[in-house]
């Protein structure tokens, strides 16, 4: 692994964040995460270790997801090779690697595709690259499908809208399904089916965990507010990263909703059953990991008797929830159709701030001069308040609302074209570090172009892979690890606390 | 015999081009996409993924944000196609209708800007290393292709002319079954074959581009999972196990 050295800051001109690297073959190719041990893929429902017919396996489980995912089938026979992805990847950006062009990548799944479903690929290989699947092409699969944070930055460039996520999905569940599996995500879905998050905090830490931030809270503002877990017959159910339970920023953030549901007198709760936003299933590519993980939300709302569920600042959790919770979990009948289901912290915030509902002490915030990461996963695989672009108006308007000094990064950086933080899609794992640095640069090279011009000092996100990404990175780019701050915290650190006792906001559907 | 081998190999290359397009679409049509994957900017009705599509299709939208050459290039090389197939029906219609008359001018130039256009995104597979890197023979090759075709063309109407008359009764003749004899012109023989090659390559190809970008989840799904479930039906047997 080359040293983890920070850019030379003292350079006046701040680097162009999509400066296009000379290719460099090969030089990512020994970037690898560890493989998942055999306990651990069994436990998900794939075979331990490589099978022995494991060309046979995957060429079958290749066949069977062609017939399953029209995504899949399209995709693989679109590609023209025009070339509008192969400078869009941050990976790609950061490392140089002509396999982390998404057209390369594709083309790594793409040439045995062809070999075994195309007639050309049959009869006439070398014409259209075809290849068999060999030991070498599964070892290019397992490391560059995990230098790949399915994050679909290249699919808005593409003509056809061909999403290399979704071949990375796909390349991940056919090693899976093979026995090659990757260990980070792989040991925390298995976590999550044996004690409800990805961290494995049982639900007496979470207890504890929660009685200790109301005692900090009463310490910092002399306000009660409830952080209430488990608790029957309330109205809302909070399904949060359980990253924001104790991980540096995140909790601030998890302290932000609490106090935005006090101050709107809102009877919510928390569950240890569904104690995990976050459902790595996505990253793996496994319809029915999601799935089960999704049921347990189901499950918990229900066991609850909740009428609304909302979701904590988690990207691909807002994914999975925004556009894949009603499918795999749905329909949610017994929750109040007046609400979105789910709704968005995000969401629920900025209906209170429209109405009227909260107050922001704005210069509360004065040290700070904010910019937004726009988290992958949010902007480009969901949605919010119910028209296009929501997911980019709805956190900037909180940002607004609760500081003073806000200034955009470059627009080709941001909204639907943002950069993934370079830790999404399961690659957040120290085994990947080179990885997550060199793919970070794009977005700390916007950074800085906005330190320099605007002064800008901290960058908010709304994802809890962002966070912790960023907390590890930007120290290697030259900035402070708490540089990285949640929407929440900052709407935490503004909130006026003034409701009276016993008093709330009347509830009201969502206007949108 | 000339006339024959042509008559034949355009009876199996309409044959090819229909039967395999009208296979593949079938084929794309009937596998689910079980997931709402809409990239932005997500329509949230129908009618703004009608739209979508139609920018797509006519403006190259995304290809124009991505890379200003690259859309330069094959929106010239596309549109000019268009152009010019539509100007080359007056070779199956009699009479000749109205509208393809009136773009008979424009057909000529747009033979140029696709021979152009085609030339600059064949060079920038020599001279991009990024796309150097990705180009396979095959890619070259059907830019030769098209190329080839082209310049046969053009080369007919400045060059090598060709008794068009004559051509014209053999293709009404195919369409009526009724075979007439195929001017025997070297560069109209080179011509027909490319663009039978062609059409057979087409369903064969990444020519299918064409039927796939319609059938793009990532474009063609209307943003509304919130307010509609959306279920495959291989997903509805998981459903049967749930309690």
């Amino acid at each position: 692994m080359d040293q983890l050295k920070a850019p030379d800051m003292s350079a006046s001109e701040p680097l162009d964040p999509l400066e296009i690297p000379d290719l460099a073959p090969g030089c990512m190719s020994a970037s690898k995460p560890y493989v998942a041990a055999p306990e651990f893929q069994k436990a998900l429902g794939f075979p331990g270790e490589l099978v022995e017919n494991w060309q046979e396996v995957a060429i079958d489980k290749m066949a069977e997801l062609r017939g399953k995912y029209r995504s899949f089938r399209v995709f693989l026979d679109s590609c023209v090779k025009c070339g509008a992805c192969t400078d869009k990847c941050h990976y790609f950006l950061g490392t140089g690697d002509p396999k982390n062009m998404p057209v390369t990548r594709q083309d790594l799944l793409r040439q045995v595709y062809r070999r075994h479903f195309t007639l050309a690929g049959k009869y006439v290989p070398w014409l259209v690259g075809a290849k068999d699947l060999t030991q070498e092409v599964l070892d290019d699969w397992y490391s560059y499908f995990h230098q790949c944070s399915e994050c679909r930055r290249c699919s808005v460039f593409c003509p056809i809208g061909i999403d290399t996520a979704e071949i990375t999905l796909a390349a991940r569940e056919i090693m899976d399904s093979i026995g090659k599996g990757q260990k980070y995500s792989n040991e925390i879905i298995g976590k999550v089916f044996k004690i409800g998050n990805n961290l494995g905090l049982p639900p007496k830490a979470l207890k504890a965990t929660l009685e200790d931030l109301e005692e900090e809270v009463m310490e910092d503002t002399g306000v009660a507010v409830h952080f209430p877990l488990d608790e029957k017959g309330v109205d809302i159910l909070l399904i949060t990263p359980s990253a924001d339970f104790f991980a540096e920023p995140h909790v601030a953030g998890l302290v932000g909703y609490a106090k935005v549901f006090h101050q709107a007198g809102a009877r919510w709760t928390m569950s240890s059953y569904a104690s995990e936003a976050a459902n790595f299933g996505l990253f793996i590519g496994s319809y029915e990991n999601m799935r089960e993980i999704s049921l347990r939300i189901r499950k918990a709302a229900e066991d609850l008797g909740v009428k609304r569920i909302v979701f904590g600042e988690c990207g691909h959790a807002w994914r999975v929830a925004y556009s894949f919770l009603n499918t795999l979990a749905g329909p949610f009948d017994f929750l109040d159709q007046r609400y979105p289901i789910p709704q968005h912290i995000c969401e629920y915030t900025y209906d209170l701030i429209k109405r009227g509902k909260l107050k922001f002490d704005k210069s509360k915030n004065d040290h700070i001069r904010l910019t937004f990461h726009d988290s992958c996963n949010v902007a480009r695989g969901a949605s919010m308040g119910g028209k296009p672009g929501g997911q980019f108006d709805i956190p900037r308007a909180i940002l607004r609302a609760s500081c003073n000094h806000f200034y955009d990064m470059a627009p080709d950086t941001i909204k639907e074209s943002t950069f993934c933080c370079g830790g999404g899609g399961g690659l957040l794992t120290d085994d990947l570090m080179e990885l997550r640095k060199k793919g970070a640069q794009p977005r700390m090279r916007a950074l800085q172009q906005v330190a320099e011009e605007h002064g800008v000092t901290h960058m908010a996100a709304i994802c809890a892979i962002c966070k912790t990404q960023f907390s590890k990175v930007l120290p290697m780019y030259g900035f402070d690890m708490e540089a990285i701050v949640g929407v929440h915290q900052m709407v935490s650190n503004a909130i006026v606390l003034d409701r009276v006792e016993g008093g709330s906001v009347k509830a009201e559907g969502n206007e949108e | 015999m000339l006339t024959a081998v042509y008559a034949l190999l355009f009876y199996v290359a309409a044959a090819v081009l229909a039967g395999g397009l009208g296979f593949r679409i079938w084929e794309y049509a009937r596998t689910p996409a079980p997931l709402k994957i809409p990239i932005p900017p997500a329509p949230t009705t129908r009618s703004g993924v009608v739209l979508r599509i139609l920018r797509e299709v006519v403006l190259f939208a995304a290809v124009f944000k991505a890379n200003k050459w690259i859309w330069l290039l094959g929106w010239v090389f596309h549109a000019a196609l268009l152009i010019v197939l539509l100007r080359h029906l007056r070779y199956f219609t009699a009479p000749v209708w109205d509208w393809v008359v009136a773009i008979q001018p424009f057909g000529v130039y747009a033979g140029f800007a696709m021979v152009a256009g085609l030339i600059g995104l064949w060079a920038r597979r020599f001279l991009v290393p990024r796309i150097r890197y990705i180009s396979a023979p095959s890619d070259h090759l059907m830019l030769a292709l098209l190329v080839g075709i082209a310049g046969s063309g053009l080369l007919m109407k400045y060059l090598a002319h060709t008794d068009i008359v004559a051509l014209k009764s053999f293709f009404l003749g195919l369409m009526f079954l009724d075979w007439q004899p195929l001017p025997q012109n070297p560069v109209l023989l080179v011509h027909l074959g490319l663009v039978a090659a062609l059409m057979i390559i087409f369903p064969f190809s990444k020519l299918l581009h064409g039927p796939g970008l319609f059938f793009s989840p990532t474009l063609n799904q209307v943003d509304n999972a919130r307010e509609r479930r959306h279920l495959a039906n291989w997903a509805r047997g998981l459903e049967a196990g749930r309690q």
